[in-house]
């Protein structure tokens, strides 16, 4: 079954499964990156929440898909990680995740929204915050 | 009298089993008293091996966990073993930044520093086996 991606304006919202495939991984990159191509989405806001750990394979995923929406243009923020999932992060090593963070979906929805703004990027949605 | 140890296998072969078994270690670190942490940590590092037995072991391998368990310590014993295809430098495996499939190559490192004891051998041609110790408190 494919990830969900749900649209908030000119923002695309996923929640990532506990249990995520290869096959799901890359189906969600594509969609994404779809939207963000065609000029319906300026970011994504990937959630975490329901993750139940964030290991290296995850944070592999992570970073990429940041990155690959990043050189389309466009502005990626991970959000609702747990508290032990950052403490395991920092106990494992630095730079594990490399991309921007906020606390929870509405964070992270406010942030790809100033990120875009202040790049001085899309500027056919008023920012909300 | 000395208490049986809790024991929990699953056999890892694809990333379902993966989940399945950070899902076990994490219960089983719960019901002897770990903190949410500790537990998270031990899932995370279960994972870590899991996974590099999909990744890297042809016909993928065995996840056991053991607790020994009294009242003022516990010790949980994680061990992964496989029979693929083995290590052939194993200080260059347990290097951050070093993958032969493309990851982040901070798996095994990774797994060294969330533990409490971790050991490694390997074979090339025959197989690889880590042991893990992760105490409470
Ligand atoms: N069970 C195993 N059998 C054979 N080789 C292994 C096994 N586990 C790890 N390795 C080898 O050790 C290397 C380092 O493992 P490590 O878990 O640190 O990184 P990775 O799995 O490549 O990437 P990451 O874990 O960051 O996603 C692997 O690339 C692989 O070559
Ligand atoms: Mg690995």
């Amino acid at each position: 079954m494919r990830v969900p991606i749900l649209r908030l304006g000119r923002v695309l919202l996923t929640s990532l499964p506990a249990d995520l495939t290869d096959q799901q991984v890359m189906d969600l990159q594509i969609d994404a990156l779809a939207l963000i191509q065609s000029g319906k989405a300026d970011g994504l806001v990937i959630d975490i929440t329901a993750a139940d750990v964030v290991d290296s394979y995850m944070a592999r995923i992570l970073s990429e898909t940041a990155k690959m929406v990043k050189i389309m243009g466009g502005v990626a923020v991970l959000a609702g990680m747990q508290p032990a999932v950052a403490l395991t992060l920092v106990e494992m090593g630095r730079d594990m995740i490399d991309m921007e963070t906020a606390f929870d979906l509405e964070g992270g929805v406010a942030k790809v929204v100033r990120l875009v703004a202040s790049r001085g990027g899309r500027h056919d949605e008023v920012p909300t915050t | 009298m000395i208490p049986e140890p809790d024991v929990v296998s699953v056999r890892v072969t694809t990333e379902i089993d993966v989940a399945e078994a950070r899902q076990e270690a994490r219960k089983l670190a719960l019901r002897h008293g770990f903190g949410t942490v500790r537990a998270h940590g031990l899932a995370t590092a279960v994972s870590e091996l899991a996974m590099n037995l999909v990744l890297h072991s042809a016909r993928g391998g065995l996840i056991r966990l053991t607790v020994q368990d009294a009242p003022e310590a516990a010790v949980i014993e994680l061990v992964s073993e496989d029979d693929g295809p083995g290590i052939p430098d194993l200080g260059l495996a347990m290097e951050d930044g070093y993958s032969t499939r493309g990851g982040l190559g901070c798996g095994l490192p990774g797994t060294r520093r969330l533990v409490d004891a971790f050991a490694i051998t390997s074979c090339v041609g025959a197989g690889t086996r880590i042991v893990c110790l992760v105490r409470r408190p």
